[in-house]
C-alpha cells in the first residue's frame, strides 16, 4: 500500500509556476528526503502535500485516498516544523492534547496516547512546562511528540533540525532515525543538509527549480547520478567536472570525478601545483591547479603534510569517471 | 575621579530636565484639583494657593451633583468609550488578520482604501454623517456616537495591527490548521493573545479622543439622556459668566476613569512586551 502518491502535481503563485509536474511514490514505512538548493520548491510541496496549499492542478492520494481537496487535519498527516510552532499558552501536555481534543477522542484514549509519546521522547519530567521554560531540542521533541500522538499515516518534517546547534542535530537526527525503526511509518523529511539526507533515507528524491531531477537510494544517487546537477549537489567537496576532450576522452563532454577518488602519485596523468589545503583532521583537502587551468580538489583520508605551491601528479582509475553531455545528462 | 564627577552632572541634568517637565505636565492637574475644593473668589485670589480652613469649599462638587445627572453623563462616556474600543479592537484585529494572512485579489487595494481613512479626518463628513443618523432615527442615541468612533479609530487600528500580525509565526497557524482548529480559533486562541501589545496601543491611541470628544455628543447626541461627561461639563460655561468651582469639579471627576483605564492598559502593553511570544 503506498503511503502517498503524487500525480502531475503542479502548484502557481500566480503567473510563477513553482512546481511542474511532480510524480511520486511513497511506499508504507519509507522514509524519503526531499533536498535541493534554496527556492527549488521542496517546501512548497511539503505544504501541497500537507494540505496547508492548494495544488494548481495533479492529485495527492495518502494511504489510497484521493486527499486533494480535504482539509489539513483530516488527510491523516502530521508535521513537525522547523520553528517547533509550539502552542506557547499551552503545556508540553496541552500541546501534545490538542489536535486529539479537536478529533473529539475519548479522555483515556488521549492519555495513553500522550503517556506513550512522553516515554518514547524522555519528555516525562517536562509534561507540564510552558514551550518558553524549554531548551530548543526539548522544544523539538515536544514538537515530534505531538506529531506522535496524531499517530498519522505519514509524517511531514520541514527542515526540523536547521534551528539546532552542531551538536545537539546529530543526537535530534539520531533521535528521528531510531523514531522510524519504532513507529515504522512513512515519513517525508525536506531539508538541505546532504548530511541529514545520505544518513536518513530510504530514498533522496533531489528537487530543483521545481522539478524532480532525480529518486533513488542515497548509494544510488551518490554513485550513480542522472545529471550533472544531482552529481554536483550531493558529496561534499562537490565533484570536480572538467572537459572531457582536454584529457583525451572522446565520451562527452564533461569528465567529472569525486575528489575522494584523486590519487596523488607521482608521475601521474595530471600534474599541477597546490593552491590551498584544508586539514580537517579525518581529511585533508587539496586544491590543486593543473597545467590545464583546470582546478581539481583531492580528497586524502588521514593527516598529510603538503606546502602551498608544491608541484605533484594527479591521477585516478577510469572506471570512477562519470561523463555527461552538453547537456547536462548522464551518458552511462 | 573625573568620570565620576561627569556622570554626576549628566544626571541631574537629566533628572532636572524630567523632573521640569514631569511639573509642566502635572500642573494644570494640580491647579484644577486644588481649586476645585476653594470658594469662587478663593479661586480668583489666589489660584495656587492650596485650600485652607477658611477657603476651603465643596460647592463645587454639590452644584455638579445637583445639576444634571452627572453619573449618567458618566456612565454614558465610559458605555461610549468601552464599546467603542470593542468594536475597533475586534473589527480592526479581524480586519488586520485576513488582510495578513490570506492572499486574495484587491488584498493590497483594501488595505490602502482602509489605511486612507488615517489621512482624512473623520469629520470632514458630519453634515452626512447627522444626514445618515437622521435618516436612520438614531440621533440622540449613544449608538451614534458607538458607530462614529468605531469608524474612526478603525483606519489606524487596521494599519497597526496588520504590520504586528505579519510578524505572527506563519508555522504556528499552520500549526493550529494542521490539529484541525478553525480559522477563528486560530485568530482568537493563537494570534490575538500574541498582538496584544498591539491591541493595548490602539486602545490607548483611542481612548483619550473618544473621552474626551466634545463635537460629536453636541451634534449627533446633545439630549439630556445621551449628554456625555465632556458635553455635561459644558453647561457650566455661559456666555457671561463661568462658574468655575462647579467646572474644575466636573473635570476632577472626569480625570479619574481616564487614568484608571489608562493605567491598566499600559501595565498591560508593558507586560505584553516583555512576556516573549512564540520562540
Amino acid at each position: 500500500m503506498t503511503a502517498l502518491k503524487l500525480e502531475k502535481v503542479c502548484k502557481s503563485f500566480g503567473p510563477v509556476k513553482v512546481l511542474h509536474d511532480i510524480d511520486l511514490t511513497v511506499e508504507d514505512g519509507e522514509f524519503v528526503v526531499f533536498v535541493g538548493p534554496s527556492g527549488c520548491g521542496k517546501s512548497t510541496l511539503l505544504r501541497v502535500i500537507a494540505g496547508l496549499e492548494d495544488a494548481t492542478s495533479g492529485s495527492v492520494e495518502i494511504v489510497g485516498r484521493d486527499v486533494t481537496t480535504t482539509p489539513p487535519s483530516k488527510r491523516g498527516i502530521a508535521m513537525v516544523f522547523q520553528s517547533y510552532a509550539l502552542y506557547p499558552h499551552l503545556t508540553v501536555r496541552g500541546n501534545m492534547e490538542l489536535g486529539l481534543k479537536q478529533a473529539k477522542m475519548a479522555k483515556s484514549e488521549i492519555a495513553a496516547r500522550v503517556a506513550e509519546a512522553s516515554r518514547m521522547l524522555s519528555l516525562d519530567d517536562y509534561l507540564d512546562r510552558r514551550p518558553a521554560e524549554l531548551s530548543g531540542g526539548q522544544r523539538q521533541r515536544v514538537a515530534i511528540g505531538r506529531a506522535i500522538t496524531r499517530e498519522p499515516d505519514l509524517f511531514l518534517f520541514d527542515e526540523p533540525l536547521s534551528n539546532l546547534d552542531a551538536a545537539l542535530r546529530m543526537n535530534t537526527r539520531i533521535e528521528i532515525a531510531n523514531l522510524h525503526r519504532t513507529i515504522d511509518s512513512a515519513m517525508v523529511y525536506v531539508t538541505h543538509d546532504q548530511i541529514e539526507a545520505m544518513t536518513l533515507a530510504d530514498r533522496i528524491v533531489v528537487l530543483r527549480d521545481g522539478r524532480v531531477e532525480q529518486v533513488g537510494s542515497p548509494m544510488d544517487i551518490y554513485n550513480d547520478p542522472d545529471n550533472q546537477f544531482v552529481a554536483s549537489f550531493i558529496g561534499s567537496p562537490a565533484m570536480n567536472f572538467v572537459k572531457a576532450a582536454a584529457y583525451g576522452f572522446d565520451k562527452g563532454a564533461v569528465l567529472g570525478i569525486r575528489p575522494e577518488y584523486l590519487t596523488i602519485v607521482d608521475g601521474g596523468r595530471l600534474s599541477g601545483v597546490v593552491t590551498h589545503i584544508e586539514r580537517l583532521g579525518a581529511e585533508t583537502n587539496l586544491l590543486v591547479a593543473l597545467d590545464t587551468d583546470d582546478v581539481l580538489t583531492v580528497r586524502l583520508f588521514g593527516q598529510y603534510s603538503f606546502d602551498v605551491g608544491q608541484k605533484l601528479g594527479v591521477d585516478f582509475d577510469d572506471a570512477n569517471a562519470l561523463f555527461f553531455d552538453e547537456n547536462g545528462q548522464r551518458i552511462r | 575621579m573625573n568620570k565620576a564627577r561627569r556622570n554626576i552632572w549628566h544626571s541631574v541634568a537629566a533628572h532636572g530636565i524630567l523632573l521640569s517637565y514631569t511639573v509642566l505636565a502635572l500642573f494644570p492637574v494640580f491647579v484644577i484639583l486644588i481649586n476645585s475644593f476653594k470658594t469662587r473668589k478663593a479661586i480668583f485670589r489666589n489660584p495656587l494657593q492650596l485650600p485652607g480652613p477658611d477657603t476651603f469649599s465643596t460647592i463645587g462638587y454639590e452644584t455638579v451633583l445637583k445639576q444634571g445627572d452627572f453619573f449618567l453623563y458618566f456612565q454614558n462616556s465610559l458605555i461610549v468609550t468601552v464599546v467603542s474600543l470593542f468594536f475597533v479592537l475586534l473589527f480592526g484585529a479581524m480586519a488586520a488578520f485576513a488582510l495578513a494572512e490570506y492572499r486574495f485579489k484587491g488584498n493590497a487595494l483594501l488595505g490602502l482604501f482602509l489605511a486612507l481613512g488615517i489621512m482624512i479626518p473623520i469629520r470632514i463628513g458630519t453634515v452626512a454623517i447627522l444626514k445618515m443618523m437622521v435618516a436612520s432615527g438614531l440621533v440622540n442615541t449613544l449608538t451614534a456616537l458607538i458607530l462614529v468612533y468605531t469608524a474612526q479609530g478603525l483606519p489606524l487600528a487596521v494599519f497597526i495591527l496588520t504590520e504586528f500580525m505579519k510578524q505572527v509565526s506563519e508555522d504556528l497557524k499552520n500549526a493550529g490548521r494542521i490539529d484541525g482548529l478553525s480559522e477563528y480559533a486560530i485568530f482568537f486562541r493563537l494570534v490575538l493573545p500574541l498582538v496584544r501589545p498591539a491591541m493595548a496601543t490602539v486602545a490607548v491611541f483611542n481612548m483619550i479622543p473618544i473621552w474626551n470628544d466634545l463635537w460629536f455628543p453636541l451634534i449627533l447626541a446633545p439630549s439630556e439622556a445621551t449628554k456625555t461627561l465632556t458635553l455635561g461639563s459644558q453647561v457650566f460655561i455661559g456666555q457671561f459668566v463661568t462658574n468655575w468651582n462647579a467646572v474644575l469639579a466636573a473635570l476632577s471627576m472626569a480625570i479619574i476613569p481616564v487614568l484608571v483605564l489608562y493605567v491598566i492598559f499600559s501595565r498591560q502593553l508593558i507586560r505584553g512586551i516583555t512576556s516573549g511570544a512564540v520562540k
